[in-house]
């Protein structure tokens, strides 16, 4: 097989398997899910999720630990004050870089 | 009475995602053509996937002539959180979300579309939802482009500087409810103590990928808190996330 079509098979993989994945709950669940509990667990999930995502990853976006760290304490307490998200992502990217310019 | 969602909201809720994109996609970018990889395969990518992890894991992949099976496992697992919020968010479309257009606008569903559209009060329909992804979509191919082409004009400091916007954004989507909600406030917290075993615990990490972890927390944290604290028909109109 030549390097070309590899690229080729390993991209369509790539995004075949990426589309599926999303695709096949959002086509074939359409009734309102009607337990208690399973409402309860797709209530629960999208904060559990970023949660998860967020934390502690948010600490190491980049190689210096005490930037990651002020960044992060940053869009906690902006985020407390409900500024919007684009505010919130805003103020703690310059407090990142001015910990990296300082520092 | 709830108002219907229009194009225009979807535009305005997509602009900081978009602007989210454009930083992370340019590294995306400069990163494929630092490893060689020509623009337009990167851009390609980008507007395949329009996924970051997945996309990362995925290059490495192709630039290192992997196998199929090797993408197919990775993809799968990297990827599984969007399975479920496939299903979340499936409970919030409206009618005009015919199965045609399911097909089509599931593909754009990402951690931040999904994480906005899953907070709106009112139902989701199509011309938000195409709002909503049109400058996401853009910006992150543009990124893309714009990253493999340029190269490393922007300083390093700079691109390291932007890495944080998303979780920044996260965190915006999750402190004020958590602040209002104590349910909220312990699947955070419960989420957040389960991603961090797995992130510091060297048995864990080195085993378990990082997206494949995201599933797991998810999981154990929701389950547990619906089991503990289902939540009542009411409650979820109220402060649906």
């Amino acid at each position: 097989m030549s390097d070309g079509l590899k690229v080729f098979l390993l991209m369509l993989t790539m995004c075949g398997v990426t589309y599926l994945i999303r695709m096949l709950p959002f086509v074939f669940f359409k009734r309102k899910v009607k337990s208690r509990f399973i409402r309860s667990l797709l209530y629960y999930i999208p904060y559990a999720v970023l949660s998860a995502m967020t934390f502690p990853a948010v600490l190491y976006t980049t190689e210096n630990f005490y930037a990651g760290l002020v960044g992060t304490v940053v869009a906690l307490i902006a985020a407390a004050f409900k500024l919007s998200l684009i505010v919130v992502a805003i103020l703690s990217c310059i407090s990142v870089l001015a910990v990296l310019l300082i520092f | 009475m709830e108002k219907t969602l229009t194009f225009k909201n979807g535009i305005k809720d997509g602009l900081p995602i978009g602007l989210g994109y454009l930083s992370v996609s340019f590294a995306f970018g400069v990163g494929a053509s630092a490893l060689g990889v020509p623009f337009f395969i990167s851009t390609l990518i980008s507007m395949t996937n329009l996924t970051s992890a997945g996309q990362f894991a995925g290059l490495s992949i192709i630039v290192a002539l992997g196998g199929i099976l090797e993408m197919l496992i990775t993809e799968t697992v990297i990827n599984s959180r969007y399975f479920l919020m496939s299903i979340a968010l499936s409970q919030k479309l409206d009618a005009s979300f015919t199965t045609a257009k399911r097909f089509f606008y599931s593909a754009f569903i990402t951690d931040e579309i999904f994480a906005v559209a899953v907070s709106k009060k009112e139902d989701i329909n199509t011309n938000y939802f195409r709002g909503l992804i049109f400058l996401p979509y853009l910006l992150w191919s543009l990124g893309t482009f714009l990253g493999a082409i340029t190269g490393d004009i922007l300083p390093t400091i700079v691109i390291s500087s932007l890495g944080i916007a998303l979780y920044a954004m996260f965190i915006a989507i999750i402190i004020p409810p958590s602040i209002k909600s104590v349910s909220v406030l312990f699947v955070v917290l419960l989420s957040a103590a389960i991603s961090c075993v797995f992130y510091y615990v060297p048995v864990l990490n080195e085993n378990v990928s990082s997206g494949f972890a995201v599933v797991i927390c998810t999981l154990v944290s929701s389950v547990v808190m619906a089991l503990l604290f289902p939540v009542k028909e009411e409650k979820e109109k109220e402060d649906a996330v």
